[in-house]
């Protein structure tokens, strides 16, 4: 009796109205996009928004602030542009080598991070991503100082030619779609709600039988995977994979990114991502000012709307977005 | 004997919390863990719960040595416990609460790309518990909205939600109104009618009306051990709470 009255009154049976309504608007935008601005500034946009995707998959659905996700970013960056212009792989294939070799360092940081906790666990990442950085910069195949440039963009599964840049851009959407909707599942998952509940309480998941470590790996190899499917996007589309892309600032940024959008929000991080990617395309005449630029908007931001740009925008809808 | 350590320890640097305790729990009783701060009892109910290791000691859960084992491995053989400060998942639903704990029974919930409209299916037995504990009214509300008292009523019905044969429950009346012990007072009475509980408890009242046997313990050793009317007119217990200003 009771049963039919509550399970319709009770958790919400679909994705709720709002959520799509949202997602509709950003696909619009994505769709849009490209014929507003240059393709390659939005694919760009777009590689940072799925960078801070999977990175927002960790802080704010786990509560584990990683500082060394420019190691799966950048590393992803290389094995792609290596296999793309050495091995002469397709780009679907150099960008599923790169994804894959990042999944593989997530597996193997995870192991030895996830065993502290707070300001530990960050700088163990910190300490493996600057391991990874000063091995990239020794390493013959990634080119030292000079990165691997000239990443031949090719044909994606032999009928999409990339180098057309519209061409180019969709198919950079539809990556970044692909792995938006996979970390919107991931969070509204069974697996996603132990996950919210060791971020809430972990001794009390913990008591209920649920071993921590083990979620908190699967999560952290899920965002290093994603991570790298970023970087790697972001190598075919620059045809560039460099020391920047593995260096400890480009980790920091990724955490501003998703703190100035919204910590543990679905939109935020995409947000955040076109707010900063635009500032440093716009402000690029100020030269060094804009990294002072990015540090007094991160201080307003923790200061004045801790909650993010989509945070604040959910509170005041009274919604979640 | 559900439940049965021998020479528990725990040693911290050179200071030992807990020091060669012996303890046994019948099946099916309540026991309760009294004595004066500092006594060692929760860094007890961690040892037994494998949420410390202990220096020296064995543990014996159903016959099965645990001594090894980690906290989640002894939760998910039915001993589960609960915390001095509650222990709830605060932004989630109150719903969303005892259904974490029931998606225990789905094994590891490793499924990341299934829907969480999976867990639908347990709407009906969340429902059915809560009910058990006066919270049908406020199944949607965040567990961070609750008053005190319902949160650890909340945190009674995750805890049943696992089914499990042991209740470990820290101080389970900690920081309530008169109404609201009472109310937590005759719900132990009644889980524990199927189960074993071991409780650590400081309002000697629900001690006196609830347990069968209680186990005093002072400076980390067991002081005394009986039911209530042994352990109150103990010389030893009077002193021991007497000397560090408790009553």
């Amino acid at each position: 009796m009771r049963s039919n009255g509550a399970s319709t009154e009770l958790a919400p049976a679909r994705t709720p109205r709002h959520l799509l309504i949202a997602f509709g608007i950003m696909v619009v935008i994505g769709v849009v996009a490209p014929f507003l601005m240059y393709p390659l500034f939005a694919a760009k946009v777009l590689c940072f928004a799925l960078f801070a995707c999977a990175f927002n998959l960790l802080i704010g659905y786990t509560g584990l602030l990683s500082f060394g996700h420019a190691a799966f970013f950048g590393f992803a960056a290389y094995v792609t542009g290596h296999g793309a212009k050495v091995w002469g792989l397709p780009p679907e294939l150099a960008i599923l080598a790169g994804t894959a070799a990042a999944a593989v360092l997530g597996l193997a940081f995870g192991m030895l991070a996830i065993r502290r906790q707070g300001i530990y666990f960050a700088m163990i990442t910190l300490a493996l991503a600057q391991m990874l950085f000063f091995f990239c910069v020794q390493a013959p195949f990634t080119g030292g100082e000079d990165g691997i440039q000239g990443i031949p963009r090719g044909m994606m599964f032999g009928i999409l030619n990339l180098e057309n840049s519209l061409t180019l851009y969709f198919v950079v959407l539809g990556i970044f779609l692909a792995g938006f909707l996979l970390i919107y599942r991931t969070v509204h998952s069974p697996f996603g709600q132990v996950l919210k509940a060791i971020r809430e309480n972990e001794a009390r998941a913990t008591s209920l039988g649920y071993n921590a470590d083990q979620y908190k790996l699967i999560a952290f190899v899920l965002s290093a995977t994603l991570s790298g499917l970023a970087g790697s996007t972001k190598a075919i589309v620059f045809q560039l994979a460099s020391l920047t892309d593995v260096h400890w600032g480009m980790s920091g940024e990724v955490v501003l990114m998703t703190l100035l959008g919204g910590l543990g929000t679905t939109f935020g991080p995409v947000a955040g991502a076109a707010i900063l990617i635009s500032m440093q395309n716009y402000l690029a005449q100020l030269g060094g000012w804009v990294i002072v630029v990015q540090g007094v908007i991160f201080v307003v931001c923790v200061l004045t709307f801790r909650r993010g740009v989509i945070g604040e925008l959910a509170r005041l809808l009274k919604k979640p977005l | 004997m559900i439940l049965h350590a021998t020479g528990l320890s725990k040693e911290f640097r050179g200071f030992y919390a807990v020091q060669d305790v012996q303890l046994e729990v019948r099946r099916g009783s309540i026991h309760a863990l009294i004595g004066p701060n500092g006594a060692g009892k929760t860094t007890c109910f961690n040892l037994l719960t494998k949420f410390l290791a202990p220096t020296h000691g064995a543990i014996v859960f159903n016959g099965k040595d645990i001594t090894a084992l980690k906290p989640a491995e002894v939760a998910r053989l039915g001993m589960v416990r609960s915390f001095q400060i509650s222990a709830v998942f605060p932004h989630l639903s109150v719903l969303e609460n005892v259904r974490i704990a029931l998606q225990r029974k789905r094994g590891n919930s490793f499924d990341f790309w299934r829907s969480a409209k999976a867990l639908n299916v347990f709407n009906d037995r969340a429902m059915a518990l809560l009910d058990d504990v006066g919270l049908t009214g406020f199944v949607n509300e965040p567990a961070i909205e609750l008053p005190y008292g319902r949160k650890r009523a909340l945190e009674i019905a995750t805890t049943l939600a696992l089914d499990p044969q042991m209740l470990l429950l820290d101080e389970p009346t900690a920081g309530m109104g008169q109404e609201d012990i009472a109310r937590t007072a005759a719900l132990i009475k009644r889980v524990a009618a199927e189960r074993t509980v071991l409780m650590v408890e400081h309002n000697l009242s629900v001690v006196s009306d609830l347990s069968d046997v209680i186990t005093v313990l002072a400076r980390g050793r067991v002081l005394a051990e009986g039911d209530y009317a042994a352990v109150s007119t103990n010389p030893q217990v009077i002193e021991a709470y007497m000397g560090s200003g408790h009553g």
